[in-house]
């Protein structure tokens, strides 16, 4: 439990109302989008200015009280679950967008800024910011920033992490850090950003978030291919990139993710074909056509059955409300869905896909891939019911082969997902225990209280710290 | 203190459906009352993982769960977005019964529902006493809109609230039961409690329409509530007895459809008769569910039924300017959005234009507005300004408790903006 006198000082800081102790508030912290046990907070604490949130990090610094960080709770390794006893911080009353700067083309936003809201905002000027993770339309800019959120757009636009060009900060000891600036080129100090950016909120709690925006591009087409043999689309997906076309998305979908699809939005999409190829080329209108032709061609040599090129924006949307509509189809066959990144080089694409496959067959579960093929970021989700511990057992034992396959290949554990808790026990497997300890070093000279969410990423401090 | 495990047992039942939520929390993106407080325990995600906790029994805390579960409009928005299709409203209303019936209906409530609305002949004369003596209480305070506000300090405080009606709805036309004409259909009226005590004028107009369709109409005598009030506070006993009660009645009349034009009242028979009223006979549910298959909001069986509209206008016509405001219970409840707006449309000196986020919730939310004014205003005034900002003279919408809130909303602001059920203003056009 919390002292009485320490939980007085955050309602002086931040006011009754942002100071949750009611056990059912809390409660209602305890868990994330990850398929993991709930831990519930010992208070939440929702700060609505810069200031009182270093006020709130300097108040749990002196009573060293760890502390979590949550924007929208989407996170899918379980970034956001509290630590027992300790608190969480809310950002979502941080939510202003307090630049958008059409000259320079950048903005300046506040941590809780809500992902879509802000895409909105900078569209709404011409501009474009690209990172659209599949949560974007609760997730916040914090929370992309911490996680370095990917998206659909990975491919050709990149991620979150290339279009942060400065961040302030809060250190664990509420002291405000600043790095970047609003220039396009800055040596200026350490890169503390690259640092700071996908660190999970273990290194650091942002106030204010300086993102790069591009000018929105002037056209963009959308093409459906349909194979009858998964290696033909995988193949496809290897020759569009070597012939240098550069899809803004390049998304797979299995046949058994058609079919759920099909079933829950009656879109009309072949339930025969064993795999969709969803490509979408933009940029200058000549070379977006170009562009679309050569991939159609090269999806018709390669044997496609059949390829729909989306004439105008209603049937452009059609082909991507059919990708978006893959998870939801998914998660209503069964209670608990588990959502795999593992990510592969995409000329692994092919061999990956197969794996997948096998370790479905090999451990009786059914799972559907669908993805970004494009950058070798697939979504193995193994549909199962996690009150069933007999298959949640195959389904861990699955879920370790798929990381073992992804590795073998030169992949990587997490394309977008983050570590969090769920994955930071493999991390030595992609690494080296060196890389562990030279990490833990990092955190414990920035945090040597250990309070900013402990034991995400890298696990436990290798030394026991004094709280 | 409550036995917490007998209460874990009661929660558990709704497990199966608790489980289909994944936590995504998508439903953040489209939960008004969210959207005011950014409180995870106003979100449908946070309530499930509360009704979750109950059942793990992770906490002992019935009445803070409850408390938690009324934050609620029950407007649906969560679970037309749901990812995984959790079945949101079916649970919080098992969960309100569950929890109700294991703490208690608060006695207010018990007497309003069992006292008064479980007993539709009282609850009437009641209500007329109401409207005689109403004047003493509140005074007018917008012509226009026909609000009113209290004269004097009480629970009402700075509302603007539309009176009753001098002469409710079901005084002017008692047994109503005419033949079938032209279209050779025959439907029954339910009125709801809203049109007839406050909007008797909506009932009227539906009536007229009906006649010059050449639909016979028949409302039955003694016709009740639908229920919802008591079933959104978890008192399933009154709403058993009011679905029982109702069904009876409409059984007899033998109609060909049941139409409504409350898009409360249409969503709660349609959906929630066959699926929540308990303690029912095989024939009873038989029937029950033949009701609700027979029930249309009235702007559906004119277009789908009667082929109302259809054909485009011209645009940019001379015209009065009509906006339309989405009940939640007609659009994310029954996916009713096109009909409404083509019987505006059937009125050819109504000109309409969209509003922003039309289908965004109005914030009434049925008794949340009593519990929760503060909230509930503040969702209300984000319709008002996107109404304002249409420049229409006239809102309509398919719901009287839409147009209660909003005649609140705009009255307040001083707006000079009529507040209408879409059915008024075809009905307008066959005068």
């Amino acid at each position: 439990m919390i002292q009485k006198a320490l939980i007085r000082e955050f309602e002086n800081v931040l006011g009754k109302d942002g100071v949750f102790l009611n056990e059912a508030d809390r409660l209602t912290y305890s868990y994330d989008a990850a398929v993991l046990p709930p831990v519930v907070p010992a208070v939440v604490l929702r700060p609505t200015s810069r200031e009182t949130l270093g006020k709130t990090v300097r108040l749990c610094y002196e009573n060293g009280l760890p502390l979590t960080v949550r924007g929208a709770g989407t996170n899918l390794s379980g970034g956001t679950i509290p630590l027992p006893g300790g608190a969480v911080i809310l950002t979502n009353g941080l939510d202003k967008i307090l630049e958008i700067n059409e000259g320079d083309l950048y903005a300046v936003v506040e941590p809780g800024v809500v992902t879509a809201r802000f895409a909105a905002a900078v569209e709404a000027k011409g501009l474009f910011y690209p990172p659209d993770p599949g949560s974007q339309a609760v997730s916040t800019l914090g929370g992309n920033v911490a996680e370095n959120a990917g998206g659909l757009r990975g491919l050709r636009y990149g991620v979150t992490r290339d279009y942060v060009m400065a961040l302030e900060f809060f250190d664990s000891a509420g002291e405000p850090i600043k790095t970047g600036a609003r220039t396009v080129k800055c040596v200026t100090g350490y890169n503390l950003g690259g640092l700071l950016v996908g660190s999970e909120g273990t290194l650091g709690v942002f106030s204010e978030i300086t993102l790069k925006l591009i000018p929105a591009p002037a056209a963009r087409k959308a093409m459906m291919a349909v194979f009858d043999d998964v290696n033909k689309a995988s193949e496809s997906v290897s020759s569009i990139i070597a012939n240098r076309i550069v899809p803004v998305t390049l998304e797979f979908m299995d046949n058994f993710t058609i079919r759920a699809v099909e079933d829950f939005s009656h879109a009309g999409l072949p339930t025969d074909a064993a795999a969709l190829l969803l490509v979408e080329v933009d940029g200058h209108p000549a070379q977006v056509e170009e562009d679309a032709a050569k991939v159609e061609s090269i999806c018709r040599r390669l044997g496609a059955m059949k390829i729909r090129v989306a004439q105008d924006a209603q049937e452009r949307e059609k082909v991507w409300a059919a990708r978006r509509a893959a998870l939801s189809a998914l998660s209503r066959l069964k209670p608990t869905v588990v959502l795999e990144d593992a990510t592969v080089p995409r000329s692994r694409i092919p061999e990956m896909m197969r794996a997948v496959e096998e370790i479905g067959r090999k451990f009786r579960l059914t799972i559907g891939t669908f993805g970004h093929a494009g950058d070798g970021n697939l979504h193995p989700t193994i549909l199962t019911d996690r009150r069933d511990k007999e298959e949640w057992h195959r389904v861990e034992q699955a879920i370790d082969v798929i990381f073992e396959k992804a590795l073998a290949m030169g992949g990587t554990l997490s394309g977008e997902h983050g570590i969090g808790i769920a994955k930071s026990r493999y991390l030595q497997q992609e690494t080296t225990r060196g890389t562990i300890l030279y990490s833990k070093r990092i955190k414990e000279a920035l945090d040597p209280k250990n309070i900013l969410n402990p034991g995400k990423i890298i696990g436990v401090p290798s030394v026991e710290q004094a709280a | 203190m409550y036995d917490m495990k007998k209460l874990a047992g009661l929660v558990k039942e709704l497990e199966d459906q608790l489980v289909v939520c994944m936590r995504c929390g998508m439903c953040q993106a489209v939960c008004p009352v969210f959207a005011e407080t950014g409180r995870e325990a106003d979100v449908a995600r946070g309530k499930l993982a509360l009704l979750e906790g109950l059942a793990q029994e992770m906490f002992q805390d019935p009445e803070g769960v409850n408390d938690r579960l009324g934050r609620c409009l029950l407007c649906g928005s969560c679970a037309a977005n749901c990812p995984s299709g959790v079945n949101v409203m079916d649970i919080f209303l098992k969960a309100r019964a569950i929890l109700t019936g294991y703490m208690g209906l608060h006695p207010l409530k018990k007497a309003i529902f069992r006292g008064m609305l479980a007993r539709p002949e009282f609850f009437d004369r009641l209500m007329e006493w109401g409207s005689k003596l109403q004047g003493i209480f509140v005074k007018p305070v917008d012509d226009l809109l026909g609000t009113s506000c209290a004269r004097f300090v009480s629970p009402l405080l700075d509302r603007h609230f539309k009176a009753l009606a001098p002469v409710p709805f079901h005084k002017s036309n008692g047994r109503v039961n005419t033949p079938s004409g032209a279209s050779g259909l025959r439907v029954g009226f339910f009125v709801g409690c809203v049109i007839d005590k406050v909007f008797p004028w909506v009932g009227e107009a539906v009536l007229r329409v009906m006649e010059h369709h050449g639909v016979g109409v028949v409302i039955p005598k003694d016709w009740g509530c639908c229920g919802i009030p008591a079933l959104s506070s978890g008192d399933s006993q009154t709403f058993n007895r009011l679905v029982r009660h109702n069904a009876r009645r409409f059984l007899s009349a033998r109609v060909d459809y049941i139409v409504t034009a409350c898009a409360t009242c249409t969503s709660t028979i349609r959906k929630l008769w066959p699926t929540l009223a308990e303690d029912l006979s095989a024939e009873e549910w038989e029937q029950v569910k033949g009701i609700a298959e027979k029930t249309l909001d009235v702007g559906q069986f004119l277009v789908d039924i009667l082929h109302l509209g259809g054909q485009e206008k011209e645009s940019a016509r001379e015209g009065v300017g009509v906006t339309y405001h989405d009940p939640c219970h007609l659009k994310k409840s029954l996916g009713i959005a096109a009909q409404p707006r083509e019987v505006i449309k059937a009125n050819p000196s109504a000109v309409l234009r969209e509003m922003a986020e039309p289908d965004r919730c109005c914030g009434c939310g049925g008794s949340f507005n009593l519990q929760h004014y503060d909230i509930s205003a503040a969702i209300g005034r984000r319709k008002r300004d996107d109404i304002a900002r249409t420049g229409c003279s006239v809102v309509a919408t398919g719901c009287p408790a839409c147009m209660l809130q909003i005649s609140d909303m705009l009255s307040q602001a001083g707006d000079r903006v009529q507040v209408k059920h879409f059915i008024e203003i075809y009905a307008e056009s066959l005068a």
